[in-house]
Formats: C-alpha cells, sequence, structure tokens
C-alpha cells in the first residue's frame, strides 16, 4: 500500500509575543491509502494543530510533510491552494456552508475554483449529493437543512473535487447520537469504497468507527492502535 | 477562476445586502450626478462663448479713436481721430492685413409705413460683412459703388425686418431713417447674441460715406467711429497689431512719448479670455463636485471593510476548500467595481436628467458630452479600483485557519 501521508518529525511552535508555545514536539507517521484513521486526545493535546497541518491550513515549523509523494513543506501559498483544492476535502465541526446558498452551489464552490466549466459543475454536484442521500434537496438552503443534512452536504463538497484524502475535524461534534450514527455510517461506507479519511474525535464511539486511532497528548503520539477490521462497530 | 463567476459570486453578495449596497452607491451616484452636472452647465457655459467668438468673425483687431491710460480707455465723445483714409491705409499698406472697415454707428428710428423701430444705424464698407463673416440670405449685400456714390440703400438685421415687415419680403421696399428714405436692398443672416449680451440682428447697415455725409450729427464727414480689421491669420494677429500702431502714429504724426489718439483692441483675445474663465469656472465646478465623489469612495472602502470583517468566516470556507489569494482579492475588487460602477451609470443617468431640468428651467445651456459620460464612468470604476483595493487585500492577507475559526 502507497503513503498518502507521510509525516517525520513535525514541530509546531506558536509565538505570542514572549511567549512560546510547541503545540507539536516532533510527531511522525504515515497514512496509507484507503486507512480511516481517528485522531484523538484531549484539548491541547496537539491534534487540532497537526490536522491544519495535514490539511495544509497552517505549515509546520519544522520537519517534513509528504502528500501524495509531494512536498508540501516547500509550497507557496498558491500551491497550498490548489492542493486543498485538488488532493483534500474538508469536513468541520460547524459544516461552514454559505448561509442563504443552495446545497449543489455550495457543493459547486470547490470545482469553481478548480475552473471546471458550469455545466459539468453541475452535474458532478448532483450526482455527488445523491451519494451522500441528498437526491431531493439539492436546491434548499442550508438554513431549510437539518444539522446531519447539512453536514451531507459539507461531506458532498468535500468530495466532489475526487480528493486523494478527506479530512474531518469533529464532524460530529454538533449532531445528537442517532444522527452521528448516520454520518460515521456514510464515513464507513466511504471508506469501503476506497476514500482514505482523516478524522479528528474526542469521543471514543465515534473513533471506534475507524480502522486505526492515534492518541495525542502534550504534543506528541502516545499511542497508534490498527483496530482489525472484527472489531468495527460497522 | 473564471471572470464571469467572479462577477456572479459579487451580485450574489450585494443583492444579499441589497439596503447596504443601494446607501453605498448613494455616495457614488451623488457624485457622479454632481459632476456630470457640473461638467454640463461649465461646457455650455463654454460653447455659448465659442458660439459668440465664432459670430464676432475671426482673427479681428477694433482700431477706436481715444488713447488708454493705465487706467484703462479713455474715450471721449468727441474723439475724432480716426478718418475712412486710416482705414484704407491699414488695408493697403499694412502686410499681414487681409481686410479693414471703417464703420460709423449711430442710433435712431427706422420708419415703414406705420410702424417705426428704433434701432443701431451703422455704417459699413463691403468688407465688413466678410470681416464679420455675415452674409444676406435675401437681395444683396453694400457693394462699393454703393459706397462711392454715398446711395441710400440699407441691408437689415433680421429683428429690423420682424419688427418692420413682420413676414413680408423687405428686399426692394423703402424705409426711412432720420426722414431719409433708404431702399432696402438685402437682409441679413440671424447673428444672435453678440458677446456683451445685445441682439446683433436689431441693426440698419448703410453705405459708410451715407451714413457720414447724412446720418452723423456734426459735420466731419470723413471720420469713422471705428475700424475693423481682419488680419491674414491668427498667427499674424499680434504683427497686424504693430503694424496698425506704426502706420497710425506715423499718420497722425506721433512721436516719442506723445500719448496715441486711438487704441487698438485684439477681440479674439478678450474672447479668448473670456472663454478661459468660463473653462476655469467649470474646471472648478467639477472640482468642487469630485470631492463629493472622494467622500462616496471613502463610504465604499468603509463598507467594503465591513463587508471583510462580516464575512471572515466566508473567506476562511473558501480559502479552504481552494481560494487562492488572487481569488480573494478579485471577488471583493469585483464587488468595490461592481458597486461603484452601477453608481457610476445611475449618477450619470440623474445627473444628464437634472443638467437638462436646469437648462430647461433656468434657459442656461448645459452640453452632455459623450467624453464626460465616459470620463464619469472610467472614474467610478477607478474609484472602485482604488478604494476597493485595501480591504480587498487585506480579505486575501487572511490566514486560512484564523479566517475559518472567525465567530
Amino acid at each position: 500500500m502507497s503513503a498518502v501521508i507521510s509525516i517525520n518529525n513535525i514541530r509546531r511552535v506558536f509565538v505570542m509575543g514572549e511567549q512560546q508555545f510547541e503545540a507539536l514536539k516532533g510527531v511522525s507517521f504515515d497514512v496509507n491509502k484507503g486507512e480511516f484513521v481517528a485522531i484523538m486526545g484531549a484539548s491541547g493535546s496537539g491534534k487540532s494543530t497537526c490536522m491544519n497541518i495535514i490539511g495544509c491550513l497552517d505549515p509546520p515549523t519544522s520537519g517534513q510533510y509528504f502528500l501524495d509523494g509531494l512536498d508540501v513543506g516547500s509550497m507557496n501559498g498558491d500551491q497550498l491552494a490548489d492542493i486543498r483544492n485538488k488532493k483534500l476535502g474538508f469536513v468541520f465541526q460547524g459544516f461552514n456552508l454559505l448561509a442563504r446558498t443552495a446545497a449543489v452551489e455550495n457543493v459547486e464552490l470547490p470545482l469553481i475554483y478548480a475552473g471546471i466549466n458550469s455545466k459539468e459543475r453541475r452535474s458532478r454536484a448532483m450526482a455527488v449529493l445523491e451519494e451522500v442521500g441528498l437526491k431531493g434537496k439539492e436546491f434548499n438552503h442550508s438554513s431549510q437543512l437539518s444539522g446531519g443534512q447539512q453536514q451531507r452536504v459539507a461531506i458532498a463538497r468535500a468530495l466532489v473535487n475526487n480528493p486523494s484524502l478527506l479530512l474531518a475535524d469533529e464532524p460530529t461534534g454538533n449532531l445528537d447520537s442517532s444522527t452521528t450514527e448516520e454520518i460515521m455510517n456514510l464515513f464507513t461506507a466511504l471508506n469501503h469504497a476506497g476514500i482514505t479519511i482523516i478524522m479528528v474525535t474526542h469521543e471514543h464511539d465515534v473513533a471506534s468507527f475507524a480502522t486505526r486511532q492515534i492518541t495525542f497528548r502534550d504534543g506528541y503520539i502516545i499511542s497508534d492502535n490498527k483496530s482489525s477490521n472484527k472489531e468495527r462497530k460497522a | 477562476m473564471d471572470f464571469i463567476q467572479t462577477i456572479k459570486i459579487s451580485l450574489r453578495a450585494l443583492r444579499t445586502n441589497k439596503m447596504r449596497s443601494f446607501l453605498t452607491m448613494l455616495g457614488i451616484i451623488i457624485g457622479i450626478a454632481a459632476v456630470i452636472a457640473m461638467m454640463a452647465v461649465g461646457s455650455g457655459a463654454s460653447y455659448v462663448i465659442s458660439q459668440q467668438i465664432a459670430s464676432i468673425g475671426s482673427n479681428i483687431i477694433l482700431v477706436i479713436p481715444g488713447a488708454t491710460t493705465s487706467s484703462g480707455l479713455r474715450t471721449g465723445g468727441g474723439a475724432h481721430t480716426l478718418t475712412s483714409d486710416d482705414a484704407k491705409a491699414i488695408m493697403s499698406e499694412c502686410p499681414s492685413v487681409s481686410m479693414a472697415s471703417g464703420t460709423v454707428r449711430s442710433s435712431g428710428q427706422a420708419v415703414y409705413g406705420n410702424l417705426n423701430w428704433s434701432t443701431l444705424i451703422m455704417g459699413g464698407t463691403p468688407e465688413l460683412f466678410e470681416i464679420r463673416e455675415w452674409p444676406v440670405i435675401s437681395g444683396r449685400s453694400i457693394s462699393q459703388q454703393d459706397v462711392d456714390s454715398a446711395s441710400k440703400v440699407c441691408i437689415l438685421g433680421l429683428t429690423v425686418v420682424e419688427n418692420l415687415f413682420g413676414s413680408a419680403d423687405p428686399v426692394g421696399k423703402v424705409i426711412r431713417i432720420k426722414k431719409i428714405p433708404f431702399t432696402v436692398i438685402g437682409v441679413l443672416e440671424r447673428k444672435g447674441q453678440s458677446p456683451q449680451g445685445t441682439d446683433q440682428d436689431d441693426t440698419v447697415f448703410v453705405p459708410l460715406r451715407t451714413a457720414q455725409r447724412s446720418l452723423a450729427r456734426e459735420n466731419h464727414t470723413n471720420n469713422i467711429a471705428a475700424i475693423l480689421v481682419q488680419a491674414k491669420s491668427e498667427k499674424l494677429l499680434t504683427d497686424a497689431e504693430e503694424e496698425i500702431n506704426s502706420l497710425l502714429k506715423q499718420r497722425h504724426r506721433i512721436t516719442g512719448s506723445k500719448e496715441s489718439d486711438f487704441t487698438t483692441r485684439n477681440l479674439s483675445e478678450i474672447l479668448a479670455v473670456a472663454e478661459k474663465s468660463a473653462q476655469a469656472m467649470s474646471l472648478l465646478l467639477g472640482a468642487v463636485a469630485s470631492i463629493s465623489l472622494i467622500v462616496g469612495g471613502i463610504g465604499i472602502m468603509n463598507i467594503m471593510l465591513v463587508s471583510v470583517t462580516e464575512r471572515t468566516r466566508e473567506i476562511g470556507i473558501r480559502m479552504a476548500i481552494g481560494a487562492r489569494k488572487n481569488d480573494i482579492l478579485m471577488q471583493f475588487m469585483t464587488e468595490a467595481v461592481i458597486l461603484t460602477l452601477i453608481g457610476g451609470l445611475l449618477g450619470i443617468a440623474i445627473g444628464s436628467v437634472g443638467a437638462t431640468i436646469v437648462s430647461k428651467i433656468l434657459s442656461w445651456p448645459t452640453l452632455i458630452s459623450i467624453q464626460s459620460i465616459s470620463v464619469a464612468f472610467f472614474f467610478s470604476g477607478a474609484i472602485g479600483i482604488f478604494f476597493g483595493l485595501y480591504p480587498a487585500k487585506k480579505a486575501a492577507a487572511l490566514n486560512p485557519i484564523d479566517a475559518l475559526r472567525y465567530e
């Protein structure tokens, strides 16, 4: 199996005035194609910082990060934007959909920045929305959708550009338990279909849907367990 | 991201806040409307002045009796220092002069049948009408023979015709001026107002010698009131003026420090000054109007900054899913430019309507040129770019993580 992500001794130091805070103190791991990884840890453990670095939203202070074999550390802002656009899909805790915008238009957004023409954008967005189970809701605005439906729109938006990697930051943090299960089942189905997923969560229930749990504490990885398929809830 | 998509996104953002977008635009609308209206009024004034300049004729020098002193022109009623011979000499001896005509003027009653009309009576030579570029529209003009034989003929300005003859054709009719019968031989084309505001068509022209002999109050039969001179070209105006000065000084035996008994005035120069001051006036009005435009631009910047702050999260989302810095920059720039361009178009419309109303109500001529409209349009676009740049740069410089976390 080829590594989608290869992280080698990543450090991230935040400087706030005179104070220095080291959020990541040298982290290394690989994620292979088809894995479903849950990153766990208490708040302040460095898991979100690690996620931001993986998501190319934040540069590491030192260390190496290869995404699909590309050295992300040496890239400029525009190249990183293209990586985010074409290789990564984001799902956030707060959904982060554009207000007063139809579901299908939200999903089309990454394709706009990828420079794909409107006809193809529409057909691809419609197809992905159907895939996540939102057929018939394509033209609803965010305010007309439930939390679970909004998160499905966000997932569709993350998937529409066929990314190498789906990144989810507390995707179920704003959802009730039954909706949480729905979304996790969707993730599992997507993973079975071959999509690599990295998900940050602090809930063990949610993490147990993943095939691998990496736990952070105080800027270090303290455990990295691969669960067998039998142990998986789904 | 393609440009059409950027415009669509910007229009959507502007539609979301219709009231705010409109109020923001209002500054530009008022500014552009003011600029358009002021430019229309100003260029209307310049237009009128240039029309008047054209009505006088081109490259004209006026020679009048009396001297100028440091305090200005000193003329006396009895200054009779210029003669017909002076006019003839100027025409034949000054190389830069193409034509010259002595003129006399008096006022009097012109009577036809039971109608009478008080008007200006001018005596001149045939050259007068060429210098002033003033042809007859019916009948014929005054000929040299008319002048030489001092024949009792006259040509009429249209105001005189209207008041004495109504719509009838006056050519061949006989009118009486100061009880002397004159045969009307022609009617002059309409000339309109002079730069001083008098009706130039309210004039009866008679041959110079006829006027000197029959109509002059006193017995200075060879005297003339003024000489109208046309230089061969605009460039030769100053030369012509100098030639006239030295010729007349010589003829009038004025040497050394002795005061001249005549004055030359370059009419085009005087009018050029008037035109310049009209232009300066319209420039000043335009400058005042553009201050409101700048205020409008600052309003745009203000609202765009608010908008960037308000939509920080949206910017974060867009960056997270692959918007480049330039995409964000273009999005906010486009919003600002769309605001100012729509504002500019509305301002042009309102300014044009306003100028038209002003010209109707105050009967002040206004001129809305394509030039001023396109200048206003591009200027409003430029304001959008100028005042939109800072907020857009601020938006594009946001850090994706900070923007995403912004509450």
